[in-house]
Order: structure tokens, then C-alpha cells, then sequence
């Protein structure tokens, strides 16, 4: 039996260690190949490709309304934005616009799920860095959100509630009332978030300093969202490219200039609370009328190439559709957030320890499902 | 001395030792036996411990986490620990093929064996100590430092890079650990003027350390817990078992049985770093005294020392469970900092302090 081969220690000495795919802190199956001088990381490499599923492949044999349907299981964490970005660009296509009312639930729902997605992030954040308390904490608030979901759309997680024009259906009659007893909840609960965690010595020991990412290498890592936020880059395609009703709504876009750790994940708090803002601004302003554009029974779109960007929890997707005419897309190309910022994980992680490694990918916020379609 | 009201468990052992006397006849024997009966005694009251101690965590754990926690087993869950060992009992202790199954399969029992052998010198009640011996101090912190060995020792033979890595982790973290442990029991020693553990709860009659040692006591207080739970692996220092860092840490490929006993060693270790704690610094079994007030301390002597000495225990088992729901963990070298640049230094100056105040008799 040979003990000892170049994927356990390598010539020059470096343990070589296989974080996944199936590890506890890398959230789903990515596969991080760790090559380890005694604690500290000389190189990582991430292996994808352990939950490709061809979303975009299978697109192509779908129609324009149901390849929506899937890309709620990219980044299951910002369902509704995924639709949202795919709806918008075959509405670019098809020349129509969703509804005023359809427009302000949609980005009701889009902020509801950033500040579920924040919560659940802040939880595993904790459960990375060792405290497993914050976790319930997150997921006692994210279940609310999750309820405001299922009495509207159905579903809790992958709720399938845009369509090309509009939105499925109309929201619950108990959505406002609901909506404004959760935010209310929310706020309080922001307090506690940062009694417990934000506070700490501990915590702040583990990621001030740690993971930092300059401005230049963010911006030609292609990193999006708080990642690049953090970082002082300027990229909130809300405030930049406003689709929806945006530009209509006051919000700041939170910038920090530090790019460690802490930096993201202040900046991630801050997002919070101005998701709540946001919903806060619209939730008594949504207007009368329909929910929902009157489109074709077989929507088909003309030749050409229609591209959208959102900004979902993570950061900016665009969804890029070829249309032939026909009555699915000739060809569909998705640019995940995840992916990119993902492909900071190994500058970032350069010299660090294994405990920083974790506490990085924690605050790079990675959804698998999103890196590998 | 006051101690007419107290129940002492010494009248019971007396009377066991008189009839195995009249049974056997030959002291030795009789040795042999009451050995062995303290041994079966002390396992069983471990094991039932653990019992208690992993239901108690669970029950604290979902206090602090705005949840219920075990609630279908038996009355309030208490059983569902039962019901894990049954599960556990019956489950397949699986032993990788690169492994060296030797060492593999002493380690939890080299692990558990440390925790037990600890427990000797500890003063459960007045008189009810199973070996009070003379070096008490020097032979918990001697033994319970064995216990690296055994973590090691899982650790290199899992075949397992991650165990390793654990292992690594805990040999330099209970090694420095140590130094600050045994600086604040020196602390008491040079107060106390005995290493025996009998000698150090009867020195607290007047009142316990914490409160007659001023600040210098305090601070070696909060060392030891600090330290000690280092020594232990207990959040905020479980580096070496690292859920999300080494998923499962020196104990990765250890399951069934021999997973349980890793269990409860750690649950024995954390009773005993806890009634170390409480009999030096919190007087032990030492009801509550105050010097000079008579009337009191006899009030406090109707309150049976075997609950002052479980109820201190306990309260510190809860202190040390609070901080690991709370606090997330350190780095390792951020780890190694905290001892070598902060509590070592202190301690050591503590020290200091604590021998002037022993020489000039400015405790009380």
C-alpha cells in the first residue's frame, strides 16, 4: 500500500489537505484543496462541479416561462431575485413593462429575501467562527420572513412568484400587516445580533485583518456586493443600473475601505438594516391595478441578445439570453455573484490560518448551487 | 469544632469496613475488596455523572439558544441521554484500515482512564474522600496532564489528516495550558502551606479563598477557569475537535463506543477541572463561613456539605457551559498569545503578589 503520494505531502514538504465536499464550513459540496505548511495556508484551489446540474443546458429546452423556474435553485438563498432577473430580461425582450404594483411586490419580496439571506449568512458566520448560538438566533427570525413567503407565494424557499410581466399572483391580504410585524421584530432583533456577536473580542480578533481583499484585486476578481463593498468598491446595481422601482426609494449604499472580514461583515449588518428601510419606505406605498402584464400564451422573443444584472444577496447576476425566435432560448449564460467572489477565496487565503480560511469563505457568503449551475 | 450537625458519610464506611473485616478477616483483603468496591462505586457515579452533565448541557444549551432541547424521552427529556448511550452501544465501532489499531483503540480508554484516576483526592463531602493524599495538588495537576497523551495519541493513529492536525492542535494547547493552571493552584499552596487536599478545605473555615485572598485570589480564579477550560477543549479554546475548521478534530474517526468514551471523558474532565475549582478557590465541601460570626456559621453547618460541595461545582460547571454557548472560537495562534502573552505573565506576577501576602499575613 503506498502511504504517502504527492495528494498527501508534496515534494517541497506541504501537507496537503481536501476541505470537502463534504465538510462542515463549506456550506453544500464545494471541494477546497488546502496545501498546508504546518497551520498556515501556502494555497488553495476550489474544485467545482460536485453539484452541476446544466441549468443553463436545460434552458435552452424550456420555455420562456418556466427557465425562470430554475434558476430559483441557483442561489436558493435569493430565489425571488434570481426570477426577478430573469423575468426582467424577457420582459427587455418582449418590450413590456411589469405593473407599477407588480414592480413595488417585487421589490418588496427582493428585499425580504436579502435581509432572510443576510440573517441566514449572519447564523452560519457565527457557526464558522465556533459560536453556535447566533444560528438559532438567525433562523428564529429567517422562518418569519419565510412565513410572509409561504402565505404569498406558496413555497418558502423556492418560491417561483415572478413571471415574464408581473408576478404570479397577487399578494396575501395579510402581507402588509404581517410584513410590518416582522420588520418591526427585525429591528429589535438587529440589537441583539450585534450584542452577540458584532461586540466580541473574540470575533473581532478572528476578522479584523483577516482575508483582506484591496480595491484593485476586487475589482479584477470581479468581485460583486458586500465581498467588493467591503473593499470600497462602488458596485450596487440598485443604485448604478436601477431596474424596478429602484430609483424611486431611498437607500445608501454601504462602502467600507478596510476589505477584511470585518469589513464584510459590518457591511453585511449595515445592508440589513437598509433592507428594512427600504421595505419600510414601500410597504403602505403599493399601488392599486394588476399584479400582472397580459402576455402571449407562448411567449417568444425576438432574434437577438437580451442582458440583465440585478443585485441579489450576494451580488450581481446577469442574466444573458440569445433568442432564434423560437419559443426557448437559443442559448441562456448566467454571471453568478458567487463564482467570482469565489475566485478571490485563494489570494485572500494566502498566508492565513485554517480558522481564518473558514472565516473568509464565511464572509464571502458562498452558495454552492449559485458557483456550480 | 462544629461539625456534630453535619451528616458524615464516615460513620457508613466505618461500619462497611468493620463487616468485610468480620467477613474476610485478613486486612489486606479487605483492602483489596473495599479497592475494588470504591472503584465500581466511583465508575458508576461517573458514568451516571456524564448522564447528568450531557443533560444538563443539552438542557443549558437550549436556554441559551431560544429552544427546548431534549423533551420526548422519559420526563423532560431526561432519559433521551439514555436512550444516545443505547444508540451508541449498539452502533459499529468502525476502525479505518490505515489505522494503527493498537493505539487507535487505547487512546479513549487512556482518555477516560486520566479523567477517573483525578478524581481521587477530590472531598465530595466531610470524610468522604477516597484518597487524601499527601501531594493532592501535585498528583491532580500531574495526572490530568496525561491526558494529551491519549489525544495524541488518537490523533496520529486515526491515519486521518484532519485528527492530526487536531492532535497537533492540543498538544501545544494543553502543554502551555498547563503552566497557568499550575501557577494559580501555587497560588493557594503558598497560603495554604499544604499540597493536601483535605488540609486546603480546612484552611477555608473561616471563610473560602476567593474571599480572604483579595484580588491576587480572584485573578488566579478566573485563570483557572480561563486555563483549565484550555485544558479541557471546551469552546471558546475547542480547537483541537474544530467542528467547522477539522470537522471532527482528533476524534474525526472514532465512532460507537469508543466515540462515547471520548464523551465522557470530556464530561469527567469538565466535573473535575470544576471541583478542583470549587474545593480551592469556593472552600469545597466548606459550608459558607464567615470568621467571628458564630451564629451564622453554624446556621450555614445545618445545609449538608455534600450539596455546597456539588452546588459550587455545579454552578461552575454552568459558568464554563455559558461561555462555550456564547463566545466563538480562537485561532490557534491567537490561542497560543492568550497564554504565553497574557495569563502566563500575569499569573506569574501573581504569584509574586500572593507570596508577599503570605509572608506579611495580609489575607485574612
Amino acid at each position: 500500500m503506498k502511504l504517502l503520494g504527492e495528494d498527501v505531502v508534496t515534494d517541497d514538504g506541504l501537507f496537503v489537505v481536501n476541505m470537502g465536499p463534504q465538510h462542515p464550513s463549506t456550506h453544500g459540496v464545494l471541494h477546497l484543496k488546502v496545501w498546508l505548511d504546518g497551520e498556515t495556508i501556502h494555497k488553495v484551489q476550489p474544485h467545482l462541479g460536485y453539484i452541476h446540474r446544466s441549468i443553463e443546458k436545460m434552458s435552452e429546452n424550456l420555455s420562456y416561462r418556466n427557465f425562470i423556474f430554475a434558476t430559483s435553485r441557483m442561489d436558493y438563498l435569493s430565489a425571488h431575485i434570481n426570477n426577478e432577473a430573469c423575468a426582467l430580461t424577457v420582459e427587455k425582450g418582449l418590450g413590456i413593462q411589469a405593473p407599477p404594483r407588480a414592480q413595488v411586490i417585487r421589490l418588496l419580496m427582493a428585499e425580504l429575501t436579502r435581509l432572510a439571506s443576510h440573517q441566514l449568512w449572519w447564523g452560519c458566520t457565527g457557526l464558522d467562527l465556533g459560536a453556535v448560538t447566533p444560528f438559532f438566533y438567525a433562523f428564529r427570525d429567517r422562518e418569519a420572513i419565510n412565513g410572509i413567503m409561504e402565505e404569498t407565494c406558496g413555497a418558502r424557499l423556492t418560491q417561483n412568484y415572478m413571471v415574464p410581466g408581473g408576478v404570479m399572483f397577487d399578494i396575501h391580504p395579510n402581507f402588509q400587516k404581517r410584513t410590518k410585524e416582522v420588520i418591526e421584530q427585525c429591528k429589535k432583533n438587529l440589537a441583539d445580533y450585534d450584542q452577540l456577536l458584532t461586540g466580541n473580542v473574540i470575533f473581532e480578533q478572528r476578522t479584523k485583518g483577516v482575508g483582506v481583499l484591496s480595491k484593485e484585486d476586487a475589482i479584477s476578481f470581479g468581485c460583486t456586493g458586500p465581498t467588493a463593498r467591503a473593499s470600497g468598491v462602488s458596485c450596487d446595481i440598485r443604485k448604478w443600473n436601477p431596474y424596478g422601482v429602484y430609483d424611486k426609494v431611498l437607500f445608501e449604499e454601504v462602502i467600507r475601505s478596510e476589505g477584511d472580514c470585518y469589513a464584510r461583515y459590518m457591511c453585511r449588518m449595515a445592508e440589513m438594516k437598509q433592507s428594512i428601510s427600504i421595505i419600510e419606505q414601500m410597504i403602505d406605498n403599493i399601488p392599486e391595478g394588476d399584479f400582472q402584464e397580459k402576455t402571449k400564451a407562448v411567449i417568444k422573443l425576438p432574434k437577438g441578445e437580451f442582458y440583465q444584472r440585478v443585485e441579489t444577496a450576494r451580488g450581481e447576476l446577469g442574466v444573458y439570453i440569445v433568442s432564434d425566435g423560437a419559443a426557448s432560448p437559443y442559448r441562456v449564460k448566467y454571471r453568478s455573484p458567487g463564482f467570482s467572489n469565489l475566485s478571490a477565496l485563494s489570494h485572500m487565503a494566502q498566508g492565513a490560518k485554517i480558522g481564518d480560511l473558514v472565516a473568509i469563505m464565511a464572509t464571502i457568503d458562498l452558495v454552492i448551487p449559485d458557483i456550480d449551475r | 469544632m462544629k461539625t456534630a450537625l453535619l451528616i458524615s458519610f464516615s460513620s457508613l464506611t466505618r461500619h462497611i469496613h468493620q463487616w468485610l473485616t468480620d467477613l474476610v478477616g485478613h486486612p489486606k483483603y479487605v483492602l483489596l475488596i473495599e479497592m475494588a468496591l470504591t472503584g465500581i462505586c466511583l465508575i458508576g457515579f461517573l458514568v451516571m455523572l456524564s448522564f447528568f452533565l450531557g443533560y444538563m448541557e443539552r438542557k443549558v444549551a437550549a436556554f441559551m439558544q431560544i429552544r427546548l432541547g431534549p423533551n420526548r424521552v422519559g420526563p423532560k427529556g431526561s432519559l433521551q441521554i439514555i436512550a444516545d448511550t443505547v444508540k451508541l452501544l449498539f452502533k459499529e465501532g468502525l476502525t479505518p484500515t490505515a489505522a494503527d489499531k493498537f493505539l487507535f483503540n487505547l487512546a479513549p480508554y487512556i482518555m477516560v482512564i486520566t479523567a477517573m484516576l483525578v478524581m481521587a483526592p477530590i472531598a465530595f463531602a466531610r470524610d468522604f474522600q477516597i484518597w487524601d493524599i499527601s501531594i493532592g495538588i501535585l498528583y491532580v495537576s500531574s495526572v490530568s496532564s496525561m491526558a494529551v497523551i491519549g489525544i495524541l495519541m488518537a490523533g496520529w493513529s486515526s491515519y486521518n489528516k484532519y485528527s492530526l492536525l487536531g492532535a497537533m492542535r492540543s498538544g501545544a494547547q494543553i502543554v502551555s495550558y498547563e503552566l497557568s493552571i499550575g501557577l494559580s493552584l501555587i497560588s493557594i499552596v503558598i497560603l495554604t502551606g499544604s499540597l493536601k487536599m483535605s488540609d486546603i478545605v480546612m484552611s477555608q473555615q473561616d471563610g473560602w479563598w476567593i474571599f480572604k485572598g483579595h484580588l491576587p485570589i480572584l485573578i488566579s480564579f478566573v485563570i483557572f477557569i480561563v486555563a483549565s477550560t484550555a485544558e479541557i477543549n471546551r469552546a471558546p479554546f475547542d480547537l483541537t475537535e474544530a467542528e467547522s475548521e477539522l470537522t471532527g478534530g482528533f476524534h474525526t474517526e472514532y465512532s460507537g463506543m469508543k466515540f462515547a468514551m471520548f464523551l465522557l471523558s470530556e464530561y469527567i474532565n469538565l466535573f473535575v477541572v470544576s471541583a478542583i475549582a470549587a474545593t480551592i478557590f469556593l472552600g469545597g465541601w466548606m459550608p459558607l463561613h464567615i470568621g467571628g460570626l458564630d451564629s451564622f456559621n453554624h446556621a450555614m453547618d445545618w445545609i449538608p456539605s455534600s450539596l455546597w460541595f456539588f452546588g459550587k461545582t455545579f454552578f461552575i460547571i454552568f459558568i464554563i457551559m455559558w461561555f462555550r454557548w456564547t463566545f466563538p472560537r480562537l485561532r490557534v495562534d491567537q490561542l497560543l498569545n492568550l497564554e504565553w502573552k497574557y495569563l502566563l505573565p500575569i499569573s506569574m506576577v501573581n504569584v509574586l503578589i500572593v507570596t508577599l501576602m503570605a509572608i506579611m499575613g495580609w489575607h485574612f
